[in-house]
């Protein structure tokens, strides 16, 4: 059973639920992600976890998660009803946002030297995750599910053409607001474990691997949410025995299968 | 398959001093129209004269002042309108894995279709695009499809509700004059056999001269309306597309 052994460790059983949960909940979220070309969008979101965190310690708030989660799906709303509202293009709007949030973060998190401290969020340490934590992911992964299940057809009618699902009495806003709250949820629960640095790579790749090869939403979603579970589960067994960083080895995975779905969809002409 | 009905030509759809106001910009003022079932009305205006704001108000889309009314015009009972929309284009890019079934379904069924396909919908669908000789197309990616294609696939898709009104803006790009032919075949033949009312945003005046019933001049408001013999022959149309460009 020596190929088991890592799972002796209490650590390395919590990080192995841990992924077993955010990998098919990325890959499912990921395949609306990059449908509705909104990669910068949670990337944004990504950074926006700093100046939750800033803004959480300046009020004095003892979890940082709440502040983290609350400011992201404040700056989420804001960011839909600005880049609906503006002249200039979204990802111009996204990227003012966005670096202004990430400063204002940045300034409060490095007042009188302490930046160190908060450094773990940006590779991020999927070994720390406890128990209670995994529960939380848990709760947003049935969330998605339960979403998906009962509105992904509407947020695909708004993703494909907003006039025509309007005029098919579906609440465009109410959705896109939706999509983007949950976006907002999933990224903060996760980027302590994930960090900032790559959680929007997991996002996209594994949808975007998929997209290589996937003719119809069912395949797209099997696919997206198979890659994402392999490079996931074998990136932390990999991390364990090489010991680097488990993000980045699921990374370059994601990113190894991504170039071979192109080249075989390339030949495939899909 | 839904039955053909002949358009009776006692429904008719009012739109009563319609009005969009954009941004401070006022885009559309005081649009009347009378609009009969069985009857293809074309839109025609130069560029940025309002014709797609119309059928953006109509459908809802934009706020709007003014009402549309839908009466019997036998005993004036006023009935729910159902309006069919044929956008000019999906928002699919190349790769985009959604077929022609995912597309359709995602805004007539509630079954997820990233999930499952339901055998139902499925059947409903192919009869819709059988109308339009494009069954064959129902596991094609929408991205990949030919203009034309294309078309007939969101005319299908309009149908399926059964709409009084259907609502179409001209397909501009991607369509050869055999297309355009047949797009304008298919939606004489559906006014013709239906039992609905057609608004079309045109760009060609050729056609709406061989097609069309009814012809709506618009530039910001109805400069003239009526047959389209009327409209063609009157001094304000002269004046709108004195240069006779292209678009006009």
């Amino acid at each position: 059973m020596s190929m088991f052994s890592w799972l002796s460790y209490d650590f390395m059983k919590y990080a192995f639920l841990a992924i077993l949960i955010i990998t098919p909940l990325f890959g499912l979220m990921g395949t609306m992600i990059v449908n509705n070309k909104m990669a910068f969008f949670s990337d944004a979101l990504g950074h926006s976890a700093l100046t939750g965190i800033a803004v959480g310690v300046v009020f004095g708030v003892n979890d940082t998660n709440i502040s983290m989660v609350v400011f992201a799906i404040v700056f989420a709303l804001l960011l839909n009803q600005i880049s609906s509202r503006v002249a200039a293009s979204t990802d111009t709007v996204i990227s003012v946002f966005s670096s202004f949030s990430i400063a204002i973060g940045l300034a409060i998190l490095s007042k009188g030297g302490n930046f160190s401290k908060y450094s773990s969020i940006l590779v991020g340490d999927i070994l720390s995750i406890t128990p209670l934590e995994l529960w939380y992911l848990l709760v947003i992964l049935l969330v998605t599910v339960l979403f998906w299940l009962f509105g992904f057809n509407k947020l695909l009618a708004v993703s494909l053409n907003r006039t025509l699902a309007k005029s098919r009495h579906i609440s465009v806003a109410w959705m896109e607001n939706l999509f983007a709250v949950l976006t907002a949820l999933i990224v903060m629960l996760s980027i302590k474990w994930v960090g900032i640095l790559i959680i929007n790579a997991l996002l996209i790749l594994p949808a975007a691997a998929a997209r290589n090869i996937s003719e119809n939403m069912r395949e797209y979603h099997f696919f997206s949410i198979l890659f994402s579970m392999f490079s996931g589960n074998l990136g932390l067994i990999i991390s364990y025995y090489v010991n680097v960083a488990t993000g980045p080895t699921i990374v370059i995975l994601a990113s190894i299968i991504y170039f071979i779905t192109y080249w075989w969809g390339r030949h495939n002409h899909i | 398959m839904r039955k053909m009905i002949r358009p009776c030509g006692l429904h008719c759809i009012k739109i009563n001093h319609l009005g969009v106001t954009l941004g401070g910009q006022e885009i559309l003022k005081d649009i009347n129209l009378h609009i009969h079932c069985g009857s293809l009305n074309a839109v025609i205006g130069r560029n940025g004269a309002g014709k797609s704001t119309l059928i953006r108000a109509i459908l809802n889309d934009i706020p709007h002042t003014g009402n549309i009314e839908f009466k019997d015009r036998e005993n004036g009972r006023i009935q729910k309108l159902k309006m069919g929309y044929v956008p000019q284009s999906m928002n699919v890019e190349k790769q985009t894995p959604v077929s022609v079934y995912d597309m359709i379904a995602a805004y007539q069924s509630s079954v997820p279709v990233f999930f499952m396909r339901g055998p139902k919908i499925r059947q409903k669908i192919l009869e819709h695009l059988r109308i339009f000789e494009a069954d064959y197309l129902i596991d094609k990616q929408v991205c990949n499809l030919s203009g034309g294609e294309q078309q007939r696939v969101l005319l299908s898709m309009a149908l399926m509700d059964s709409p009084n009104l259907l609502l179409l803006d001209e397909p501009v790009s991607g369509i050869d004059q055999n297309g355009m032919d047949l797009f304008y075949k298919t939606i004489y033949h559906l006014k013709e056999n239906y039992d609905l009312a057609v608004i079309l945003i045109s760009h060609d005046l050729d056609y709406v001269r061989r097609y069309a019933d009814k012809a709506v001049l618009i530039d910001k408001t109805v400069l003239k309306q009526g047959s389209v013999k009327e409209v063609f022959g009157s001094q304000e149309f002269a004046q709108v597309f004195q240069y006779g460009k292209g678009e006009a």
